[in-house]
């Protein structure tokens, strides 16, 4: 089990070297820390004193190995040009938006998914379920961002009912101005409504059929059949015996997929002018903010390097054969 | 001895075919956007990319059957005085040559790969395989969105948009390669142990000939399966790409595009310059993903699952 772990944590540490050394390359190649720090407006004389002051000049190796250290150790990913503030604290200021927004999400499609999934497993042939089912096909070819319109505009627009764009009201959750939330004023709740529901509607036909499949495959094994004959309630079997053995794999995929819907934030983001992560990162974009594109670049691709590990490892103590498989 | 025509009509895949509607109809549709993507350039009322023909007077005129409609503009016009109904063809005419390009370079990748980790086993599977499953740990969306944006930055917006077809076709290729790799590999290890493979290295035949010519065309079903599957994919990304500014620009509209750049004459009344190319989008991705449903269904019952 050690030696697994150490695998695993190697390799990721691996991983993150390799993202980190092309985007360095990257940022090494084409970005200009000179122009970030001082603008355009300085001679070229004074513009290579900077550049030898900041180690500009030193080999790329050199450079790239002080990258990783400053990294490591001081958090430091460079400074934003746009905002003129360390890219993590950009970045930081940021993120509570798009987990709020995610979190609302998952929220709505386990709310959602879980009883129309075990509705559509025990009664395949109902309208309900017919209905169900080819409404999951739609939701599957609809983009998310044309969701996000056609809400807007019919919440929004036409009823006038729930605010269109923003985060509205929000309030400081720990009093030191990190985390400013909307989860606790009326408003911000509000504006929260429409950006997830747009959100859901990506990946709820994906696990009502995913429960669904789980659900009609656990009612077909011996076990379930012998609860029956035991003469058990139906009630007891579907959600006690069934359901139970039903939700393993689904947990898994729902991991998973949270990480893949922080990739969609950025169409939600862009439609509803939600002041989140994605959002700044298409304001660097348009903006060309090279510096703040690569920190952001280095963070998401940590989260997922440090969330897939975590979850391989939890893997590995529940399932001993992911152990031996990753071996030869 | 039947004729290969005799033996599809008997098939058991025309068969169901035949019986399923919905399949049927998907594949008309289907033909028709193919066959309309196909002869944009010879069917539409006008060139929407030569601005010669625009006229900035003609803009956000309703579909003719409204009030301000005119018989000129079928379908209305959008922001800059375009045809709505050229745009659209040529938009799908856009989003289908990246979609089928994206595919075709993730099925080149993921088949060489595929077989080359399913076949060769070993140090070069292990490789391959933790390379697809790095990728794979990332959602494909995200890597292609940081490709463009990166592109984008470092060679400014000039320059990605007089290449953008090209481009956007090789970062959605590159991004979603891991799904055929692991496919092809699947059937590939099924499949080398057959008898037949036996036979073929007895008698001395190159590794190269053996795999390709042997395993592969029995591995291929899995990828018709899944390449329906993920052109309906590459045009989505494609599209949102394209919603996100980091696709095809404005002056030579995808589907995407063409929806990002009605966005904001959506709520002012202008409807049309977003809604008209969204169903379109919608319809063209929802008949692939029913075909798709459909021959996963028939050509692979062991994975049907309802």
């Amino acid at each position: 089990m050690i030696a697994f772990i150490i695998r695993r944590v190697l390799q990721a540490v691996v991983v993150m070297l390799v993202i980190s050394l092309v985007v360095f390359a990257i940022k090494n190649q084409f970005g200009d820390p000179v122009r970030d720090l001082v603008g355009e407006r300085v001679t070229p004389e004074e513009r290579q004193q900077i550049a030898d002051k900041m180690g500009l000049n030193d080999p790329f190796f050199v450079q790239y190995g002080r990258f990783v250290k400053n990294a490591v150790t001081q958090g430091d990913l460079g400074r934003s040009f746009l905002y003129n503030k360390p890219n993590l604290e950009v970045i930081a200021n940021h993120a509570p938006a798009t987990i709020e927004l995610v979190l609302g999400t998952a929220l709505i499609i386990i709310v959602l998914s879980l009883p129309l999934g075990v509705y559509c497993a025990l009664k395949p042939r109902s309208w309900l379920s017919r209905f169900t089912m080819s409404f999951s096909t739609l939701g599957v070819s609809m983009p998310v961002f044309l969701t996000a319109i056609l809400l807007i505009y019919l919440f929004a627009v036409h009823w006038r009912i729930l605010p269109s764009y923003g985060r509205g009201e929000t309030v400081d959750l720990f009093g030191n101005g990190i985390w400013m939330t909307g989860l606790l004023t009326v408003d911000g709740l509000k504006h929260l409504i429409l950006p997830c529901i747009s959100l859901s509607t990506l990946m709820l036909p994906l696990f009502i059929r995913l429960i669904r499949s789980e659900m009609m495959e656990v009612l077909e094994t011996e076990y379930i059949k012998y609860a029956w004959a035991k003469g058990l309630s139906p009630r007891r079997v579907w959600l006690v015996h069934a359901f139970k053995n039903t939700l393993l794999p689904v947990i898994t995929v729902f991991g998973v997929q949270i990480g893949i819907m922080f990739a969609f934030t950025l169409l939600t983001e862009l439609v509803f002018q939600w002041p989140g992560m994605g959002f700044m990162f298409l304001e660097a974009v348009n903006r060309a903010d090279l510096s703040l594109l690569i920190a952001y670049l280095v963070v998401v691709a940590a989260l997922f390097v440090v969330v897939n590990t975590v979850v391989d490892i939890l893997y590995g103590f529940i399932n001993p054969t992911v152990r031996i498989t990753g071996t030869k | 001895m039947k004729t290969k025509l005799q033996q599809f009509k008997e098939s058991y895949f025309l068969y169901s075919f035949m019986r399923d509607w919905v399949a049927m109809a998907s594949l008309v549709v289907l033909v028709v956007f193919l066959v309309i993507a196909f002869a944009a350039p010879w069917i539409s009322p006008m060139d929407p990319y030569d601005a010669t023909n625009i006229d900035i007077m003609n803009s956000e005129i309703p579909p003719m059957w409204m009030d301000g409609g005119s018989k000129e503009f079928p379908l209305g016009t959008d922001n800059q005085g375009r045809d709505m109904l050229s745009t659209m063809f040529y938009g799908l005419r856009t989003s289908i040559i990246i979609g089928l390009g994206a595919v075709a370079i993730q099925a080149g990748i993921g088949i060489v790969l595929g077989l080359m980790a399913g076949y060769l086993g070993g140090k070069t599977d292990a490789i391959l395989m933790r390379l697809a499953d790095i990728q794979f740990s990332f959602p494909y969306l995200m890597v292609a969105i940081f490709m463009s944006a990166i592109f984008q930055v470092v060679f400014g917006l000039g320059s990605f948009e007089r290449m953008a077809i090209p481009l956007l076709t090789l970062i959605i290729g590159l991004s979603n390669w891991p799904m055929f790799a692991r496919t092809i590999r699947a059937s590939v290890m099924g499949e080398k142990n057959k008898e037949y493979v036996e036979a073929a290295r007895v008698i001395g035949l190159p590794q190269r000939i053996i795999m390709f010519r042997h395993i592969l065309p029995n591995a291929l079903t899995s990828v018709m399966v899944i390449s329906t599957i993920q052109v309906a994919n590459a045009v989505m990304s494609e599209a949102a790409l394209s919603f996100l500014g980091l696709g095809m620009p404005v002056t030579k509209p995808s589907l995407g595009s063409l929806i990002r750049a009605g966005q904001e004459y959506f709520f002012s009344g202008s409807w049309w310059i977003t809604v008209l190319p969204g169903i379109w989008l919608v319809l063209f991705v929802l008949v692939i993903n029913l075909l798709g449903d459909w021959l996963r269904d028939v050509l692979n019952p062991k994975l049907y699952k309802g």
